[in-house]
């Protein structure tokens, strides 16, 4: 057996920081007999967690990945070797990067969000308006800087802005809901419900085509492209609680009805969709909902997209501790009286607005990917569950902003330029994690 | 005293196939049962309805004295399944995180508190895994992983705690520790109900053992079991027991 060196010391994520939203401090300590406090699991207002730092001892030496021929033997008291403790006391290094990291990309989410609430607001009447009028033009001008220094003609527009926008967004709630799916094997259900949302695209079509006033007033409301979306919105989420139901009878995620629900969906996608382009005088690309497009971001998409963000945050980081029992060992959660169907379902119709809000800059068939991947590269250096969320979402952040400057810069699809730097990332993680890399998630 | 567990003439069924016929028993405060059978022998079937997981088509269980599937305070269960039950080997949670769960149950929606923490703490030097608290899981040894659940148990303050073939896949060493470890939490009052199929262990560390291949076979103190022919009975004739002598 090897013996491996523990240098951390041991991380318990429990960081002490808050953000404007809350007022809660937490300040764990290492109370000196090698014991420090847990982790801060509990439920944390707005959009931010509350975190507390805590620090642990864990004893001199101990072995590394212990098979089952015996213990792995770590001292409780030791000296605590912790390379990257600073002087004060608390934090390391990786801590405070993370912390950094995450509180930039929630700044970032603020004023995406900021951005689409003024583009809603400034159709409003009165002083309301104008004044959301004149901020959103403030954001415009910013673009027009951003132009004159890169030499592009780009920013300046406001739909790239509502494509950037959602893309931060997606990619925040994306790696969240992912990192709850993927350990389940579920990663195939987040792939499901993109195909159903494409037969939801198709049936959307329908309705305009045919749907009288209905479909006149939706359209009126929200656009085509937004019609669609909803009505993608509507199926998806309906084929989630399907799809639970069926899961529940079968007992496995990754069974063949499953597959059924996967391929024949996107079949009567496509067959709807050539056969209504007949009646329907969309000039809808469905290319672009194949492989995204930043073009094909309505303002309805974004608001759906900023909508779904806040309230995809606010009930995982309600629900963190039933989702994460639920995920981690169901039967255990059972046991313990925690309805499980109930949280599989919310978890299950979170995927479904996700996707279909994702699917406009990722496509129908990469969408799953931002599902999956961030969180897979998260895995491999993370050193809790939790730390594993807010690196999945940096993971997020960095392939989706990463994607769009490659696809406004060179042109390309956003779906394809964002999923590759996020298996980047992977590999990465891979090549710097001291385990084995694990493909298998099951 | 009110029994932890009452079964009274319980009956299941997965479809046409009876899983449990018509079975009895009772579980006092303090007990230490063991469950044994063969595969298939709905031992499972019985402790999930033991719990209240499921309810039997006919008959009744009850759990602290009400109905079993209607029992509401769950965090006065603890529970340890397989090995292979969690998603540990792939999910990075750490000890910690994995025994603070015990705490849910009682936290509800609300935060985590100090108390919380000192009382999962506790809950990890008993076992005897505190020193491995920011460890993920999946760098447990298997034993340590079975302790390690079995300190989310003592985490929520369980009064019963059900185990169900927790040592499969673990070394014998490990195993004697687990077992030890059984047996000091039954000595402090901890109610258990184990189901196992090793019976040299089980005879060595339980009080009652019943036996049970879709009806009991058995229902009594080791002593009485292991002079019955209720092993034979339930396994069927052509079974016979290979002695092993642990030291």
């Amino acid at each position: 057996m090897s013996e491996e060196h523990d240098h951390d010391g041991g991380h318990s994520h429990d960081h002490g920081d808050s953000h404007d939203r809350d007022d809660v401090r937490d300040d764990g300590h290492d109370n000196g007999d090698g014991h420090g406090d847990g982790h801060d699991n509990g439920d944390d207002r707005g959009r931010d967690d509350v975190r507390g730092t805590d620090r642990t001892t864990d004893g001199g030496s101990g072995d590394g990945i212990a098979g089952d021929g015996g213990d792995v033997t770590a001292a409780a008291a030791g000296a605590d070797v912790d390379a990257f403790e600073t002087p004060g006391g608390g934090r390391s290094l990786r801590e405070i990067v993370e912390l950094v990291g995450v509180g930039l990309v929630a700044a970032l989410a603020v004023g995406m969000l900021a951005f689409l609430a003024l583009d809603w607001l400034r159709d409003a009447p009165g002083a309301t308006g104008a004044l959301a009028g004149s901020w959103f033009a403030g954001f415009l001008v910013l673009g027009e800087w951003a132009d004159f220094y890169l030499g592009t003609n780009v920013f300046r527009h406001p739909f790239v802005w509502r494509a950037a926008a959602t893309g931060v967004l997606i990619g925040i709630v994306g790696p969240i809901v992912g990192a709850f799916l993927v350990h389940r094997q579920m990663a195939l259900i987040g792939e499901t419900l993109a195909h159903t949302a494409f037969a939801g695209v198709a049936f959307g079509m329908l309705f305009i085509a045919f749907g009288a006033g209905l479909a006149g007033g939706a359209v009126a409301a929200f656009g085509s492209g937004g019609t669609l979306l909803l009505v993608a919105l509507v199926v998806s989420a309906a084929s989630a609680i399907g799809l639970q139901w069926l899961v529940d009878r079968t007992d496995s995620y990754g069974d063949v009805p499953i597959a059924i629900v996967l391929t024949g969906s996107f079949a009567v996608g496509t067959l709807v969709i050539s056969w209504s382009r007949e009646f329907v005088a969309i000039a809808i690309d469905i290319e672009d909902f194949l492989f995204g497009s930043l073009a094909i971001v309505t303002a309805t998409g974004a608001r759906l997209v900023a909508v779904l963000t806040v309230v995809v945050v606010a009930l995982v980081v309600y629900n963190y501790k039933q989702f994460l029992f639920i995920t981690f060992d169901e039967r255990a959660a059972h046991v313990a009286r925690l309805n499980v169907d109930r949280y599989n379902a919310l978890l299950i119709v979170m995927t479904a607005t996700v996707v279909v809000g994702a699917m406009q800059i990722l496509g129908v068939i990469l969408v799953a990917g931002l599902l999956v991947i961030p969180v897979a590269a998260a895995s491999q250096v993370a050193r809790s569950f939790r730390e594993t969320l807010y690196l999945s979402v940096l993971v997020g952040q960095l392939a989706v902003l990463g994607g769009l400057a490659v696809s406004i810069g060179a042109s390309l699809p956003p779906g394809g330029s964002i999923i590759v730097i996020a298996i980047g990332a992977y590999l990465a993680a891979v090549v710097v994690s001291d385990r084995d890399a694990s493909l298998s998630m099951h | 005293m009110t029994p932890v567990i009452d079964v009274t003439d319980a009956t299941f069924s997965y479809g046409e196939t009876v899983a449990v016929d018509d079975v009895s028993l009772r579980v006092d405060p303090g007990e230490f049962l063991g469950l044994i059978g063969p595969n298939g022998s709905g031992k499972t079937t019985l402790l999930h309805l033991m719990l209240g997981l499921s309810e039997p088509d006919s008959g009744t269980v009850s759990l602290f004295g009400e109905p079993a599937h209607e029992f509401t305070a769950g965090e006065r269960i603890g529970y340890v399944g397989q090995r292979a039950a969690d998603r540990g080997d792939a999910m990075p949670v750490t000890v910690r995180e994995t025994v603070l769960m015990g705490r849910f149950a009682h936290a509800g929606r609300a935060r985590l508190t100090d108390r919380d923490r000192e009382i999962a703490a506790e809950a990890m030097r008993t076992v005897d895994v505190d020193g491995l608290a920011d460890r993920r899981v999946s760098a447990l040894s298997g034993g340590q992983r079975q302790r390690a659940f079995i300190a989310r148990a003592l985490a929520s303050e369980a009064d019963v705690l059900a185990l169900d073939e927790p040592t499969v896949g673990i070394d014998a060493n490990s195993r004697d520790r687990f077992y030890d470890l059984l047996d000091e939490l039954n000595a402090g009052g901890m109610t258990i109900v184990l189901i196992e199929h090793d019976i040299g262990v089980l005879t060595k560390h339980v009080d009652t053992v019943a036996c049970i291949n879709v009806e009991l076979y058995h229902h009594g103190d080791t002593v009485s079991f292991l002079e019955s022919d209720a092993l034979a009975d339930a396994y069927g004739r052509s079974s016979g027991i290979i002695e092993h002598d642990h030291p």
